[in-house]
């Protein structure tokens, strides 16, 4: 990926914070889901971020710029709980399911965080683009 | 003759493009405020500016000097983040988008004189 100006910054950084985003909605959607395994169990997801420098490696681009893009999305390695409700349509041979362990306050935590940062570069980038359409008038 | 018009007009329309690169620069801030372990830059304007007018500590009055100050990243520095956090990233949300605030405030001052100037040679030219 190529940094070249200000709208290639938001554009990364922007699309980064929308896998974030997504996976809080992954996350919150399988928040109540059980498994008949424990390998089965949902286990929760996250986005890794990386920077992307312009100009580095060769690479065209600006110096001075950079922005930010998702290296991975990992999940989190956490023990599922282990519930007795033999009544449960999922329940193994011994009467157990396996609940997600989606901790719903650390995703809402996580969710507000993605949308304010989403919103900060959002602005940020429209006050450029305006200063820019101000100085394509200039001297008329 | 043109010579004239440019130095009547220098300052201003390098201050206008070194404020595009801080604005630029402050935007990558801003983009990385989530990445772990990201160094905040910024550029120190008044030296930068001071180094480009050709007021700085060494002007370059022959095309065979050297330039001692070159723009933007050349002389990027490494913000000091008032509270340390611990994933590394030293991007302080709440500074950098006063700082970019400030910027953007200042390229407007900048835009603005840059207009003034321009109209005040286009009435000298019509001579009204």
């Amino acid at each position: 990926m190529i940094v070249k100006n200000v709208f290639d910054v938001a554009k990364s950084a922007m699309s980064a914070q929308m896998v974030r985003l997504n996976t809080v909605s992954s996350n919150m959607a399988n928040a109540q889901t059980v498994s008949d395994t424990k390998e089965g169990a949902y286990r929760p997801l996250r986005p890794v971020f990386e920077t992307v420098y312009a100009g580095q490696m060769g690479q065209e681009g600006r110096d001075g710029l950079s922005t930010t893009r998702v290296r991975e999305v990992v999940t989190l390695d956490r023990e599922p709980v282990r519930a007795w409700r033999p009544d449960h349509p999922m329940a193994d041979e011994e009467g157990f399911v396996y609940e997600s362990v989606v901790n719903t306050d650390e995703e809402m935590v996580e969710m507000l965080e993605a949308s304010r940062q989403y919103q900060n570069v959002l602005e940020t980038v429209s006050t450029l683009r305006t200063l820019m359409a101000r100085t394509v008038k200039m001297g008329q | 003759m043109t010579d004239t018009f440019r130095d009547h007009l220098s300052l201003f329309s390098t201050s206008l493009s070194l404020r595009e690169q801080r604005g630029a620069m402050l935007a990558s801030n801003i983009a990385n405020a989530a990445t772990p372990g990201f160094k905040a830059r910024d550029m120190d304007f008044q030296a930068v500016l001071a180094a480009q007018a050709g007021s700085g500590p060494m002007a370059v009055s022959d095309a065979r000097h050297f330039a001692t100050g070159t723009p933007g990243a050349a002389q990027a520095g490494y913000r000091v983040p008032v509270n340390p956090s611990l994933d590394g990233n030293t991007v302080e949300l709440a500074v950098e988008q006063m700082e970019f605030a400030e910027n953007s405030l200042r390229y407007q001052t900048s835009l603005t004189l840059l207009n003034r100037r321009i109209s005040g040679l286009m009435q000298a030219m019509k001579g009204e």
